[in-house]
């Protein structure tokens, strides 16, 4: 088996012949945190997408740990070991933390292991672990719909982090957040990164010169350029696609 | 103990019983309310004929539960559970028929000229096969229906009218086949006898109303059971947001099944007890009105709420008999205020309104201040406290 632990060969997506991912190659090793940047409609979510099974790649394919992820439904992806959290943070409102995070936790997923089954002991001191870790612990047992923005994007990556995946899919995790937050998420992130393969979408500079060792840059649905982040700033092609040729940006 | 010392496992097992034992208990106490002193009652103040009007809405409520279970809970709106319910009062219904002595047949057969029974009508000559069939039947018809609905991932008010379609189909076929199920006059139950009794005697009649509220508590328990735990929270998780349920490595199609069969098999049993109450099942049962009226049932009394089932269809049911005793002519015009008035006033049910706002109120009445949710640090804080107080605009 590769140490890869995502490759993705000449994937293409298009929707009514529009191309939102066009022959787009991708790979990263096991243990890295990779920032994928790029402008607006440049496919990244779409990337996301094509990785978790939610939409179907029309021409390549996309390789986890050297499986291939076609035709596999989201569940069955994520229990292959990738999760995914959402550019808007998509908590269980109605729940309260602890419970979003038991769900999570649970390790067995099937109707009637969950129906008779009861919280491990283990999955109650994870459950318990990650509250400390994102900070909720106060508000373990408030209702989800009661939190701050910040506080259910720290809860959605918690409830990712309880599904103990290999791969951890994170799109724009610091909108909307002030900049302590932006700051506290960044240091979640970044100890996580310790122990799990990590991919970053996000807009906010600052926030990506925290953390990103090494950035992608997307740009109408293939990789522009990779490399560190200093690198790619210089890079004059990027430069161009984000400050040059403003009515191409715009899109 | 300290504040400062954490609880041990076994006080935290001990602290999470007990609410259990103190429901449980109430439970009981209410069930033998109903069956002991809700007749006593009623037959002292000259109101006999309630007691069985009483019995029938208790299995209305059944149905209730299992419309909150899938609707309330899991957030899908079935306008469809006129079908379960049906399949459960012609399922006893085709049994009773059938208590006739050896070579004999139901007598609408005879009229319509047909000399042997129909093959479906077979089994019901069996009384185990029957009870099961009123629950299982109606349960397997909406879990292969759920499956096919589910996994193609139906949803929303897609999965509602087409829950509405299929009831439609199914009042069609009924009321048609005169010579398979009498069709449009329904299947009759008082003048049959079960065990050489006669269903619609005094002593059967009894004997049901128990049946009813023995079997109301075990749907309440089975529901409860349902709704706490993992599977419950999945439930609500189902409901506020099904793709993130997938994206967390559940598949939702099995737990929508699982409850859309329990629910279903729920109807089924409230539709045996209905009709053993009412006398006749007939097709009238799969009116559309009456399916949605099991909604209005369940959003009265609070969706996501049990209680509230039980409550609301009692409560609706009780107000639509006496309101329709009183004001035969526009009755009709209190039912849909009162929709209309849970809607805009109460969209959390009567028990919604008496956990949240309703509880407000009541301590206000004691002079106690009102609950507030905030941060824990903040919530004591002096200079917060003077903020709320004095910068409301």
């Amino acid at each position: 088996m590769s140490d890869k632990i995502l490759e993705i060969e000449n994937l293409s997506v298009s929707f009514e012949g529009f191309k939102a991912l066009n022959q787009l190659n991708f790979s990263m090793d096991t243990g890295e945190l990779r920032v994928i940047i790029g402008p607006n409609g440049a496919g990244k979510t779409t990337f996301l997408d094509v990785i978790t099974g939610k939409v179907q790649p029309t021409e390549g394919r996309a390789l986890f740990k050297g499986k291939n992820l076609r035709s596999k439904s989201e569940h069955k992806i994520s229990r292959l070991g990738i999760g995914r959290k959402f550019q808007t943070p998509r908590v269980y409102l109605k729940l309260t933390p602890r419970e979003n995070l038991d769900l999570s936790c649970n390790r067995h997923k099937n109707v009637l292991a969950t129906l008779l089954g009861r919280p491990s002991k283990t999955e109650q001191r994870t459950v318990a672990g990650l509250l400390e870790t994102i900070g909720l612990s106060t508000k373990a047992d408030l209702s989800a719909e009661l939190l701050s923005h910040g506080e259910k994007q720290r809860l959605e990556i918690g409830m990712l982090v309880a599904q103990s995946p290999d791969l951890l899919l994170v799109d724009e995790p610091v909108a909307g957040l002030t900049d302590e937050e932006t700051e506290n998420v960044g240091n979640l992130l970044l100890t996580l990164a310790a122990s799990h393969s990590i991919i970053v979408i996000e807009h906010d500079m600052e926030f990506v010169r925290q953390i990103a060792r090494q950035v992608t840059v997307l740009h109408q649905g293939s990789v522009l350029c990779e490399g560190t982040m200093d690198e790619v700033q210089t890079n004059p092609q990027v430069i161009e696609v984000y400050l040059g040729q403003p009515e191409e940006s715009d899109a | 103990m300290t504040a400062n010392t954490p609880p041990t496992d076994v006080q935290m097992h001990r602290r999470s019983r007990r609410p259990l034992l103190v429901e449980a208990g109430i439970v009981v106490a209410i069930a033998l309310l109903i069956l002991f002193a809700a007749p006593a009652l009623l037959t002292a103040i000259g109101q006999e004929f309630r007691i069985n009007m009483l019995g029938r809405f208790l299995a209305l409520a059944i149905v209730a539960l299992g419309i909150d279970l899938i609707w309330g809970y899991t957030g899908m709106l079935s306008l469809g559970h006129g079908v379960f319910f049906s399949l459960g009062g012609y399922g006893i219904a085709m049994f009773l028929q059938l208590q006739l002595p050896e070579g004999e047949l139901p007598e609408f057969f005879t009229l319509y000229g047909v000399k042997d029974l129909p093959f479906f009508w077979q089994p019901f000559h069996s009384l185990p096969f029957s009870i099961a069939a009123i629950a299982l039947v109606p349960a397997l018809m909406g879990g292969v229906l759920g499956y096919l609905v589910f996994r193609n991932r139906i949803r929303g008010v897609y999965f509602s009218i087409l829950t509405q379609a299929a009831l439609i189909v199914f009042f069609n076929f009924f009321n048609s086949q005169q010579k398979l199920i009498n069709g449009t006059n329904g299947l009759k139950t008082d003048t049959t006898k079960i065990f050489d009794v006669y269903t619609g005697s005094d002593q059967a009649q009894g004997i049901f109303y128990l049946l009813t509220v023995v079997l109301l508590v075990l749907a309440y328990v089975l529901c409860r059971w349902l709704t706490s735990g993992r599977v419950g929270k999945l439930l609500v998780a189902i409901r506020d947001d099904e793709s993130r349920v997938r994206f967390s490595g559940y598949d939702p199609t099995g737990y929508k099944v699982l409850v859309f069969a329990v629910s279903a098999g729920l109807a089924g049993v409230a539709g045996a007890l209905y009709t053993v109450q009412s006398g006749i099942i007939s097709p009238k049962s799969m009116d559309i009105a009456f399916s949605i009226e099991m909604v209005i049932w369940v959003a009265v009394g609070g969706r996501a709420s049990l209680v509230g089932a039980v409550v609301g269809a009692l409560a609706v049911n009780f107000a639509k008999s006496i309101l329709s005793e009183q004001f035969p002519d526009i009755w009709l015009f209190f039912q849909g205020a009162l929709f209309l008035g849970v809607v805009t006033v109460l969209p959390g049910g009567f028990v919604g309104w008496l956990r949240n706002q309703g509880q407000d109120h009541l301590r206000s009445l004691f002079g106690r201040p009102r609950r507030v949710i905030t941060y824990p640090s903040l919530a004591e804080d002096p200079e917060v406290d003077y903020e709320r107080q004095n910068l409301r605009n």
